[in-house]
């Protein structure tokens, strides 16, 4: 049971009551030890060959530019990065990259594809489980379809590589995401990033007290957002010093975060409740990783830095709800300019496939007022960052000898509306290439029905 | 449906230009500028551009700059018509999800067609001045379909910050004739091709005298009267459609009813149908950038759509610039379109032709051809001065002119940026400072 909802909402508790029926799956009295990882990854890299690519311009995501340079990757990890006197083994396929630009594999760390697939019919709306305010016993990846024809979009033209789903913003507590690469599957579990760890969606401000205040039921305010993500906590460490007799899927999540196996990704616009959340998360000792959508984060750019929260943005989004009013397309750039770490999201089908282009709107945004961010910061903006919010750093984000080759090869500037990518390596392997339609994924849906395996 | 899911400027900081600011307008001369006329033409370096009254008077290579007239000198700069944003929602909401703020739909309104959404714009919105700042002075304004199959009827509009923002009421009537049409009518595409089939014939009757209400439908005698000239060809009827499939059956309409005076809207599968569309010689306003099937009635998007249906001879427009879909992204979208040029089977956009899919063409389809969109003698004195080509990524006005009018460019974007430029105590708290 979800006591702690109990003297705060007799909406909630209805709703906390029923849910806690189908969490109790281990016999009470009996130490439950849950199976942290009952869904493995499946996932293993496609065959790929040794490669070099020469001559490009290559961003390797840490900052870093090296122009005329040479990339090598083999048996699905980076090599090396050098110059043009970098030796190149035998036994490596060559590809002339003279005029074009390397970066490691973009990464969305808010994407909902999968669980708000296309079509975007009611029957393949997955995201919110917007039911009870909190739902941390959800997981993003039972919602999933790999079949979203969006994923081959996001490779294709966006040159994304790995993403994170997460639930929607309906609810306080939204539940676990699912790391993915972006590699066709036929299941959920043929993408998931090993060893990634499970982030946890919760978020503030006007969804969830609209969803349930209109209901007439906890949260109609901002107030009472913070009460019933309060009275989850105490709950959570009630649970986490007890002798865990029985599982409760919710409360395990909880437990997680608090002991900071999985990272929160806290969607919250407003300046003023980012820092009311990060004083929220002091109470009960966890961290919070990354504030999503965060359009006010210029106003507090000095308080998230000193708190190591990344903010992930827009470019230029604006004005849709009233939380979004005071959004400006100088937010990544003046964050940038406090040290603080920016990352650029979409949290849109579309977005996704434009990750770079947003990114070098923010950067034009800061030069205009004299913010200069070099063109190799701001690719980290759409790689190590996002990996490092994700907790994937170590295998992904960055082009250093023995992490993922996960590789974009752009056909020109990626900071210029002009380029796109040209070839696109998971883990070594190449899954698209413009200058081979067989290297572009067509998903289940989309065969044998008009536009099947078109250019998009 | 439209997408009801739903930058921007900086100027002064950066420009030495140092015109007296004024609300009037003046006559210039603007020199050595990379010069666009908008038409599809290619950009001419060392051009020149003359506006008198609030008119153009003259652009090009060798325009004579008249004397006595001030001078501004461009330096090189990017120097184009103002941009033409098809189909936005300007003016008609503050905050989209504030329903007090948002009059783009009415939904309980015992009108449809009826409905004239000119006096509904507010040109104070923050929303004009944005799009403003990023170099749109001219859209096309729609309301959206929720009480019946008709929107209504949607107006031109200035940018400008006079008070003056209608420049045509009335200059379209708006219906859905796709999946949300069909669910408007009642349920089906056969409702909603029954009912328009029924009003237009009593439109072109001239018999106001019925009503018809049912299943969601609800049609007043106003809206009957309100169709008359969308029956008599007097006003361009825009039909929302995405599938190949409706498009034909639109297509089909005017042999039914020869005067309508048709234009495309959305069309997500027109480059499956683009020679049947060229023949018709029927315009298209799309979606520049859709390629996934979203809906049932949009398998086949594609990128490639814009540029396969120019290909075909069909006059495109780049718009539906409203919800989340900014009027400031035109140019933006327009260089994706270029960029697709590149692209191994993809049909894509000349440069040229790209701007003029967000200039001279959505003019054109507007009724407006030669009077915007286009640095042409006549043509409204709308210009932009950029920092950058106008197609790409993070290129802003330096400079905006309205009917001649030096623009400000200033909004409550710019205001805040000013106050959290720097973080650093000032004394007193930023409520303080501005």
């Amino acid at each position: 049971m979800r006591i702690g909802l109990i003297g705060l909402a007799a909406g909630a508790l209805a709703l906390a009551a029923c849910s806690a029926e189908g969490e109790k799956v281990a016999s009470a009295g009996t130490p439950a030890t849950a199976n942290k990882n009952p869904y493995p990854s499946t996932y293993s890299p496609y065959p790929g060959e040794p490669t070099a690519l020469i001559g490009a311009t290559i961003f390797d995501g840490e900052g870093q530019l090296t122009e005329n340079g040479t990339l090598l990757f083999a048996n699905g990890d980076v090599v090396a990065v050098g110059g043009p006197d970098l030796a190149i083994p035998a036994g490596y396929t060559r590809i002339d990259g003279t005029g074009k630009f390397v970066t490691p594999g973009i990464i969305d760390a808010h994407s909902h594809l999968g669980d708000y697939a296309s079509p975007g019919v009611e029957a393949n709306s997955d995201g919110n489980e917007a039911t009870a305010p909190t739902t941390p016993e959800v997981w993003a990846e039972h919602s999933v379809w790999p079949q979203d024809p969006g994923f081959s979009r996001a490779l294709a033209n966006g040159g994304v590589t790995s993403l994170q789903i997460l639930p929607g913003s309906a609810n306080l507590m939204g539940g676990r995401s699912a790391t993915l690469k972006n590699v066709p599957s036929r299941t959920v579990q043929g993408m998931k990033f090993p060893g990634a760890p499970y982030g946890f969606k919760m978020a503030c401000g006007e969804n969830p007290k609209r969803v349930y205040g209109s209901r007439g039921q906890m949260p109609s305010t901002r107030m009472g957002n913070f009460a019933v993500d309060r009275a989850n906590w105490i709950e959570a460490q009630d649970y986490a010093a007890g002798d865990h007799s029985s599982r409760d899927l919710g409360l395990e999540t909880l437990e997680g975060v608090l002991d900071g196996e999985i990272l929160v990704h806290n969607h919250c616009y407003r300046a003023d409740e980012m820092a009311l959340v990060i004083d929220m998360a002091k109470e009960f000792g966890y961290k919070v990783t990354a504030f999503h959508h965060a359009v006010e984060s210029y106003k507090i750019a000095d308080l998230l830095r000193e708190n190591d929260i990344c903010s992930a943005v827009w470019a230029d989004w604006y004005g849709f709800k009233m939380e979004a009013y005071d959004a400006i397309p100088e937010n990544a750039a003046l964050l940038a300019k406090e040290g603080a770490c920016v990352i650029i999201h979409s949290d849109d089908q579309d977005g996704i496939q434009r990750l770079n282009q947003a990114a070098a709107k923010a950067q034009a945004a800061g030069r205009r007022i004299g913010i200069e961010i070099p063109d190799a910061e701001v690719i980290r903006w759409l790689t190590y960052n996002p990996a490092r919010s994700m907790g994937i750093e170590d295998q992904t984000g960055s082009l250093k000898p023995g992490k993922m080759a996960d590789i974009v090869l752009w056909n020109g500037d990626p900071l210029s509306v002009y380029s796109r990518p040209e070839k696109v390596w998971i883990d070594g392997a190449l899954l698209y290439d413009a200058l081979d339609p067989k290297r572009r994924p067509v998903s289940d849906f989309e065969l044998g029905q008009p536009g099947e395996g078109d250019v998009k | 449906m439209i997408a009801r899911r739903l930058l921007t400027a900086i100027s002064a900081a950066c420009v030495t230009f140092s015109l007296p600011v004024t609300a009037a307008a003046q006559d210039l001369v603007i020199t050595n500028a990379r010069l666009v006329i908008g038409d599809g033409s290619a950009p001419i370096d060392q051009g020149t551009v003359v506006i008198h009254n609030g008119r153009i008077s003259a652009a090009g290579a060798g325009a004579a700059a008249p004397q006595g007239y001030p001078v501004l000198d461009a330096e090189g700069r990017w120097v184009t018509p103002g941009l033409v944003a098809s189909l936005t929602d300007l003016g008609l909401w503050d905050v989209g999800a504030v329903d007090g703020s948002n009059d783009v739909s009415a939904g309980e309104a015992a009108f449809s067609a009826a409905l004239d959404i000119a006096p509904a714009i507010n040109p104070a919105s923050e929303h004009i001045a944005i799009s403003r700042a990023g170099g749109v002075t001219r859209a096309s304004v729609a309301p959206s379909a929720s009480s019946g199959l008709f929107a209504g009827q949607g107006a031109l509009i200035d940018l400008g910050q006079d008070p003056d923002a209608v420049m045509q009421p009335r200059a379209f009537q708006y219906v859905e004739l796709g999946e949300w049409g069909a669910n408007l009518a009642g349920g089906s595409r056969a409702a909603a091709y029954t009912l328009l089939r029924t009003l237009l014939t009593e439109a072109e009757k001239g018999d106001a005298a019925r009503q018809f209400e049912g299943n969601g439908t609800h049609i007043s005698r106003a809206d009957i009267v309100a169709l008359a000239p969308v029956a008599a060809g007097e006003q361009p009827l825009y039909v929302h459609v995405e599938r190949a499939a409706d498009i034909r059956s639109v297509l089909a309409l005017k042999s039914e009813f020869p005067a309508l005076d048709l234009v495309l809207v959305g069309a997500a599968e027109g480059w499956m149908v683009a020679p049947d569309i060229a023949a018709a010689d029927v315009p298209v306003i799309a979606l520049a950038l859709s390629d996934l099937p979203v809906s049932f009635e949009q398998l086949a998007a594609t990128q490639s759509n814009i540029g396969r249906m120019v290909d075909a001879g069909v006059q495109v427009a780049l718009g539906l610039y409203a919800g989340m879909n900014q009027p400031r992204w035109a140019g933006e979208q327009a260089g994706n379109l270029v960029a697709l040029e590149k692209m191994p089977g993809a049909s894509g956009l000349s440069w040229d032709e790209a701007f003029a899919a967000i200039s001279s063409v959505p003019a054109a389809i507007a009724g407006m051809d030669g009077k915007m969109g286009v640095l042409k003698p006549g043509a409204f004195g709308d210009v932009v001065i950029w920092d950058g080509d106008p197609l790409e990524l993070g290129s802003v006005p330096v400079k905006v002119f309205v009917d001649g009018v030096d623009e400000p460019l200033d909004n409550h974007q710019t205001r805040l940026r000013d106050r959290y430029r720097s973080l650093e105590d000032g004394g007193l708290p930023p409520a303080h400072d501005w």
